[in-house]
């Protein structure tokens, strides 16, 4: 098994507007901010008062101030980590009704935690609009003892959870928001190739 | 593996059920069990009018899990192609027909939290059993029908009577319309839309949808459209060498038929992309009536529908 | 039809084999003697008596010892089957068509007795004897697709069909060719082919899913599929990887005709009539080559399907640690003589 080009590796189209939602929900970091304000200067302003922006990222207080300037007029809630900013998602969904719009940009795990969530609330995948920016860092989860290692940017990769040595696979799982790491010497053990900082 | 298996069955019981709008219940022929299908189903039924074959679908109407017989409906429409008029004027209790397994290009969004219907007239008949499944599933749905009148809508007692609250019936002939942006406006996250009707009214449904920011995925509509007619003109087959005149009210593939020659189709009504034939060579413009092809593969002019579509004029080479 | 249940092992000492009457009815999936890839389907249809197409879902000598590895694998391993919320109507279709199939070909192991929804179901072999109500879970032991999913030989997973696509949202997968279905479960039919190559470029998976969209009920079709394994493991999943690819450094010149396996998948596909999905049955057959070469033919053939296969599959079927020494292997038993169209035994 070797690194190739896999189908089931997502593809991110990069934000449009939906000009007619009601509401928009955009879910992004610090470099997916950058998409998300171009988006807005392409959508007008009407398009960007009907957003909330859920920022999931550690920010400093000038970038705090700097990010919610570009992004004004939207309503812009700054969340310190991405698990927080997907538990806020998922609050908001519990209660939004059809004609929202559902936005990420950003680094693939966001977008695939957002993809993740839309879909346990009926939100179909191709619905979602997205656009990778920043790091080109993974989600991986071992399918041998089905741990997930966060923020992955090597291949191979050591597993967090069984210490295996694992090959990141472009082999990905929406349902999971992983994309799958597999021993990499399990014909003959500790045959590793050297490591690469693939995913920077 | 051209077409699909056919049954013969045996119409045991027709029913005037509306202005125009005829029910007919078919067993199998040596009376065994039909297979089971699912909510949103259609089979297509042969007729043989006088020198003319005709395959037109129709929805199945019962309960899904009814394998003793198949119901379906169907309005006599005034600029029929004949197969509506030889339903209503000749087929009666005993008649033997034939018709083709079920085939399932309406089905609800199974992930869905909520479905909403919206009905026009005859396109109420792929909703009976697709709300028949849902309501054995207790999914949440609404239906809203439009009708003429009481006496033009099929159905609209026994579904108020079956389905209370969750059935909304409006009367054009009381000046009541489909208030679609009110009921679209308001609905919860995972709703779905599916609307069967007249062509303008699946557009509107479409657009309105849209325009309240429902995403294309959470939307499906069904229209059973016979194949437009059009002027006379020539297919030539590129592997046989045969040619074969296709007349003004013919599809191709009824034209290929009527001429014995072998081809692919199951829908009939240019969605399930079964028919779908490589172009050799074309003289004239293609009007694509199908729901199958991209837009690229339409301009492309490589490919065509035969159950669906035609071109004005001259002749046009297929690999058939 | 006498069917003797062997007592064999899948895993430790590897105890299984074909009796000598098992081996001319192996669904040799090699037509000619060069690789080409295709879709290869074709209708489900019955075949000879005695051959595994003779019914829709072939029962052989391994049935018993078949499932008692995957009981071994369930237990080690629950998530081996899964079935997503919205796949219970397909649940039901797929008990429905195993039971009544079994039941209709092989009367002496299987009895079904149906009273409306009262429905008391008796397996031979295994010893079950269950009496259920048809669409009520609450009256099996297990989830339907698990209840049945034990008691027939080869995996099973069900595809939902929706807007154009097939999504594999239910199985049961004990025996697989490397692919996991808990990572797999919820994809479309492109994203988990995803890893297989060539095919994609080939426009092989397109045509195949506009072709299984329009699949009809009551009209089934199959095709063969087919790998290599060392060992006769049913469980070579990538969840295992680690414990069964070093299986691959054990082959040597000696060993080499009892240690590698022609796998071969009979997949079936049919239309289920309820939940309009569709049931993807993998009937996996494993030979090993030493039993392979007792047919003239075959032995005749493998070598020259081996020696032609395209270097992008020999890496994707993980084939490169001990192709050349299965080919020296195979050399003696090729005579250069013509072989037969088909891949029945001659």
């Amino acid at each position: 098994m070797t690194v190739s080009t896999i189908k089931s590796r997502p593809i991110y189209p990069g934000l449009s507007p939906d000009l007619n939602a009601r509401r928009n929900i955009i879910v992004c970091d610090k470099a997916g901010a950058a998409a998300v304000a171009e988006l807005f200067s392409r959508a007008g302003s009407a398009f960007a008062e009907r957003a909330t922006i859920i920022l999931a990222d550690s920010l400093s207080a000038t970038e705090t101030q700097t990010l919610s300037r570009d992004l004004a007029p939207a309503a812009v809630e700054i969340q310190p980590t991405l698990a927080d900013g997907i538990a806020r998602l998922r609050q908001l969904l519990e209660t939004a009704p059809m004609g929202l719009r559902l936005y990420a940009a950003g680094s693939e795990p966001l977008i695939g935690l957002v993809v993740q969530a839309g879909l346990d609330f009926s939100i179909d995948h191709l619905s979602i609009r997205t656009e990778h920016r920043g790091s080109l860092k993974r989600r991986v989860q071992c399918v041998h003892c089905k741990t997930f290692i966060e923020d992955v940017t090597t291949n191979p990769v050591k597993c967090t959870g069984c210490g295996l040595t694992l090959l990141v696979r472009d082999h990905y799982s929406r349902r999971l928001a992983a994309f799958q790491g597999v021993c990499i010497d399990a014909e003959v053990p500790g045959e590793v190739p050297p490591t690469e900082a693939l995913y920077l | 593996m051209s077409g699909n298996l056919l049954r013969r069955v045996r119409v045991a019981e027709v029913e005037r059920v509306a202005n125009r709008i005829k029910r007919f219940r078919l067993v199998d022929a040596d009376n065994a069990p039909l297979s089971e299908f699912s909510g949103g189903s259609h089979i297509s039924v042969v007729m043989h009018a006088g020198d003319r074959l005709l395959r037109n679908p129709y929805s199945l109407m019962g309960a899904p899990s009814d394998t003793s017989s198949y119901q379906i409906s169907v309005l006599n429409v005034e600029d029929s192609r004949g197969g509506s008029k030889f339903m209503h004027e000749n087929v009666s209790v005993g008649t033997e027909l034939e018709i083709g397994q079920p085939l399932n290009l309406f089905p609800p969004a199974k992930l869905a939290k909520k479905h909403v219907l919206v009905a026009g007239g005859i396109g109420i008949t792929p909703f009976m059993s697709m709300m028949n499944e849902l309501d054995g599933l207790h999914s949440d749905f609404e239906l809203h029908y439009g009708v003429r009148s009481l006496e033009d809508g099929a159905y609209c007692k026994y579904l108020q009577s079956r389905y209370g609250s969750r059935v909304n019936i409006y009367r054009q002939d009381q000046g009541q319309l489909i208030p679609l942006e009110r009921i679209l406006g308001d609905q919860r996250l995972g709703t779905h839309m599916y609307v069967c009707g007249p062509k303008p009214m699946i557009d509107w449904s479409l657009q309105t949808a849209k325009l309240l920011g429902w995403p294309d995925e959470n939307v499906h509509s069904e229209q059973f459209s016979a194949p437009p007619p059009g002027k006379q003109f020539l297919v030539k087959l590129a592997r046989s060498g045969r040619e074969v005149i296709v007349r003004g009210h013919q599809s191709i593939l009824e034209a290929l038929e009527e001429n014995g020659v072998d081809a692919p189709f199951l829908c009939r009504g240019g969605a399930c992309g079964q028919c779908e034939t490589q172009v050799v060579a074309c003289d004239g413009f293609i009007e694509h009536n199908d729901h199958f092809l991209t837009e690229p593969e339409r301009v492309s002019g490589k490919k065509i529908m035969i159950c669906m579509s035609r071109i004005q004029t001259g002749s046009i080479t297929l690999d058939l | 039809m006498g069917l003797t249940f062997r007592n064999e092992t899948f895993r430790d000492d590897f105890t299984y084999t074909n009796s000598p009457s098992n081996i001319r009815r192996f669904p040799f999936p090699f037509v000619e003697d060069q690789y080409r890839y295709s879709v290869n389907i074709e209708p489900h249809t019955p075949g000879p008596k005695g051959s595994p197409f003779e019914y829709h879902f072939d029962v052989d000598e391994h049935y018993v010892s078949e499932m008692r590895d995957r009981a071994m694998v369930l237990a080690a391993d629950p998530l081996r089957c899964q079935a997503l919320p919205h796949m219970m109507t397909a649940q039901w279709d797929m008990l429905e068509l195993l039971m009544t199939s079994l039941a209709r070909d092989y009367p002496e192991h299987f009895t079904l007795h149906r009273d409306g929804s009262a429905w008391h179901w008796i397996n031979r072999p295994l010893g079950i004897d269950q009496k259920f109500t048809f669409l009520d879970a609450s009256t099996l032991p297990y989830q339907p697709m698990e209840f049945i999913g034990r008691q027939v030989q080869g995996d099973f997973s069900i595809q939902d069909q929706r807007d154009n696509q097939l999504w594999m949202d239910a199985g049961i997968i004990t025996s697989q060719a490397d692919w996991s279905l808990d990572f797999d479960v919820g994809m479309n039919f492109f994203e988990w082919h995803g890893p297989v190559p060539l095919a994609h470029e080939a426009g092989v998976f397109e045509r195949a899913l506009k072709f299984l969209l329009n699949l009809q009920i009551g009209k089934p079709v199959r095709r063969l599929n087919w790998t290599m394994t060392i060992n006769p493991r049913l469980d070579t999943s990538p969840e295992n990887y680690h414990k069964w690819a070093s299986d691959r450094m054990t082959v040597t010149p000696e060993n080499v005709g009892k240690k590698v396996h022609l796998r071969v998948e009979m997949q079936g596909l049919f239309r289920l009539p309820r939940s309009n999905a569709i049931l993807f049955s993998i009937r996996g057959y494993l030979m090993s080559f030493e039993q392979i070469v007792t047919v003239p033919k075959w032995g005749r053939r493998l070598p020259r399907v081996l020696a032609s296969l395209p270097p992008e599959l020999v890496e994707y079927k993980s084939l490169g640690r001990y192709r050349d020494m299965a080919l020296a292997y195979l050399a003696p038993y090729d005579d250069g003589a013509p072989t037969s169209p088909g891949g029945g035994p001659d």
